[in-house]
């Protein structure tokens, strides 16, 4: 009864003058108990259905006109037992412009993509461990990896699939110890998982090779990928804690370059030489926002001393970024981007000649700008990566509306701008592309 | 009979409470100080199923649901000094809509400073820390605010007692610092015998009525009377939101370390139920 006058109260106040003095609540009778936890659900269950379209707004005559035609549907299945949870996620996936059909859980092509299978324990108070197929995520930067080498699909990134499609799963067991000093994970990958990489097949790129952009029609890569489990394994650590309000980081890695950068010299096929990474990163408030640096090593292995034109060399790479409320619902991002070649003179003496050389440093610079409209049912996006040197650059706008508790609606596009053909942005340029996508969530 | 019930619940419920022997010569901070202290800081510990329903203005609905676990940094319940008042964490588990399923928000509140937020992405796998914003912005699109949720500094307002009748007393509060706030001015009709307040009225510097909050159930917990359903209402769009408190429970026990990356990555299952 209170309620009801409550809301006829509520209905009929004037929003001008002083304020009424409420009516009462329902005053509950006698004394609730503590709620019980409730019991264990069997499964839980989730998904969507989400369904995309994309086209080409520049000619590419190596691509489909169409950039995206694809519907799929993920499933997501957990259930918790008593000393450990399961965890399923997969898409049945029916994508037009991909001619294969079978099934290829590394590359996940085909009609059934495996996101993530895997069994989450605790065998001890301090320790997590996490075995099978799973999204492995570290490190500060926002679009920008360091530390982070664990698999990323590139093709999804640039075609406007999902934002979550951009982490591929790895295969693997990772073991985390929390002691009060500090935290450790270590992963380890016991066959090299490598990225789902830009290889001409949806996206065209440059060649060195051929010495212009290639695509379907001749310039797809079919790398030397190793196979071998155990031989050709990945090992990831991290150390890292809180100093007050400031999380630190240690980072090592003992595998592979994740994209092809190399070549063997007999067969001219793309390789993926062995990479050590050593790094750090710091983040923490700055300034009503949060700053983070992030710093590694990349030490190409089989290319140490830089004068194998056929290996990538050694480099150091740097982030530092920052971001913040700007204004209400507002969010400005930004970061700086270095990577700095170690052994530049090498490679300048071993380029092949007529190749474009790449300066010693290449600087990147990106911005991220979120605006939260209409009860933040719309989300204005906009990321953008600029590289002063190679004058390149690469635009992700997105346009996002919640229509209701099930459906979404999503908009965007991928543009690259770019001078030359060969430079890292630049030689995407022929791939800008826009898309539409609705979803519904269950 | 009901009435009775109803009276005897109260006397159980003060009995327990550290609320109970006030009298009606408190002043208007003592009052503030006893209406947070019952708002935000019972227990040392606390869990909750959340239930938000908003309506925009014409008629569309949303529904959001989550667990909310919250932990005292202080480990008093005196409110001499305001022993109580400390920061607090928080971890907000997304249940629904399908697209936040399984997100976690974390908040550590500190007095002193910017809250630590973070943000953990189960997609992806990313934790994501938040830059810190503005206090009085819709909380997850609802007609709440985060200070609704996660409480208001006493010392950022005025107070002043302007009415007291048989059940409330009325305080008017004025912010030190306006230009960090939407409103000009804002009053609470604050329970005399549980000291929970039941309604706060948000004002524009015209005396126009911005939003309007308003407790619509209350139940005791543990010794502990609890707003279990509450209504937000914002004149200016229209929009309202029911928000339904269910399976709460005080003083569970909930571990520091809970509130820590391992568990953003590993959601506490045996605690969110």
């Amino acid at each position: 009864m209170g309620r009801w006058i409550l809301l006829a109260a509520i209905l009929f106040a004037s929003s001008h003058g002083a304020a009424q003095e409420p009516a009462l609540p329902d005053f509950g009778e006698g004394e609730l108990q503590p709620a019980p936890p409730e019991p264990a659900a069997e499964f839980e269950f989730g998904g969507f259905w989400d369904t995309r379209l994309g086209a080409r707004v520049v000619g590419d005559d190596d691509q489909h006109s169409l950039s995206l035609a694809e519907t799929r549907l993920q499933f997501e299945l957990s259930r918790d037992f008593e000393d450990f949870s399961l965890n399923l996620t997969g898409d049945l996936l029916y994508d037009h412009l991909e001619g294969q059909r079978e099934i290829d859980p590394e590359k996940g092509k085909g009609v059934f993509d495996l996101r993530q299978a895997n069994i989450v324990a605790t065998p001890h108070d301090q320790v997590d461990v996490k075995l099978g197929r799973q999204v492995l995520t570290w490190g500060t930067g926002d679009l920008v990896f360091i530390n982070d080498l664990f698999p990323k699909d590139w093709n999804s990134f640039f075609l406007g699939r999902d934002e979550e499609y951009l982490k591929a799963p790895s295969d693997a067991l990772k073991a985390s110890w929390f002691t009060d000093a500090a935290n450790i994970d270590l992963v380890y990958t016991p066959r090299f998982d490598a990225d789902r990489f830009i290889d001409g097949r949806r996206v065209s790129y440059y060649s060195s090779t051929a010495r212009r952009i290639v695509g379907r029609g001749g310039g797809e890569v079919s790398p030397d990928t190793p196979t071998r489990w155990f031989d050709d394994d990945e090992w990831a650590g991290r150390l890292y804690r809180n100093l007050g309000a400031y999380e630190v980081a240690g980072y090592a890695y003992r595998g592979r370059w994740k994209s092809p950068q190399g070549q063997d010299a007999a067969t001219g096929r793309a390789t993926f030489p062995e990479l050590r990474v050593y790094g750090g990163s710091a983040r923490g408030p700055v300034a009503g926002g949060i700053a983070n640096l992030e710093v590694a090593y990349y030490d190409s292995r089989d290319d140490r001393g830089g004068a194998n034109a056929l290996v990538r060399n050694s480099e150091t790479r740097f982030l530092a970024g920052y971001e913040r409320e700007a204004a209400r619902d507002l969010t400005l991002g930004v970061q700086w981007y270095v990577e700095w070649m170690t052994d530049h003179d090498a490679y300048l003496a071993t380029l092949p000649a007529g190749s474009p050389a790449r300066d010693q440093d290449r600087h990147l610079v990106t911005a991220r700008l979120t605006y939260l409209t209409h009860n933040q049912n719309v989300e204005w996006s906009l990321f953008g990566f600029y590289a002063p040197g190679d004058r390149d650059a690469y635009l992700r706008p997105r346009v996002t509306y919640k229509a209701s508790d099930s459906w979404t609606v999503e908009s965007g596009g991928n543009v690259f701008f770019g001078e030359d053909d060969h430079t890292f942005l630049g030689q995407f340029r022929n791939n800008s592309n826009v898309y539409l996508a609705l979803r519904y969530g269950f | 009979m009901r009435a009775l019930k109803i009276g005897l619940s109260f006397l159980a419920a003060l009995a327990l409470s550290p609320a109970a022997n006030a009298g009606d010569t408190m002043d208007a901070t003592d009052i503030v100080h006893r209406a947070n202290y019952m708002s935000y800081y019972q227990g040392r510990d606390g869990r909750a199923q959340v239930t938000m329903t908003i309506t925009d203005s014409q008629g569309r609905e949303r529904t959001r649901k989550m667990t909310i676990l919250r932990r005292d940094d202080s480990e008093s319940d005196a409110l001499d000094g305001a022993a109580y008042l400390g920061g607090q964490k928080f971890y907000v588990y997304f249940h629904r809509p399908a697209d936040v399923s399984k997100m976690v928000f974390m908040v550590w509140k500190h007095l002193q400073r910017d809250d630590d937020r973070w943000l953990y992405l189960p997609a992806l796998d990313l934790v994501k820390r938040i830059a810190a914003s503005d206090k009085r912005t819709s909380f997850i699109g609802s007609d709440f605010f985060y200070e609704d949720v996660s409480g208001r500094l006493p010392e950022d307002d005025e107070h002043e007692l302007i009415e007291t009748s048989e059940t409330f007393y009325r305080l008017r509060h004025t912010p030190k610092d306006p230009a960090s706030v939407e409103f000009a001015w804002f009053e609470t009709f604050i329970h005399k015998k549980t000291f929970l307040p039941i309604q706060a009225v948000y004002f524009d510097g015209a005396g126009n009525k911005l939003r309007t909050i308003t407790a619509t159930r209350v139940d005791t917990v543990q010794g502990h009377p609890t707003v279990t359903a509450a209504t937000a209402v914002n004149h200016s769009t229209g929009s309202r939101t029911n928000m339904e408190y269910s399976s709460v429970a005080y003083d569970i026990g909930l571990p520091d370390d809970i509130f820590s990356e391992r568990y953003l990555r590993r959601a506490p299952k045996k605690y969110l139920r």
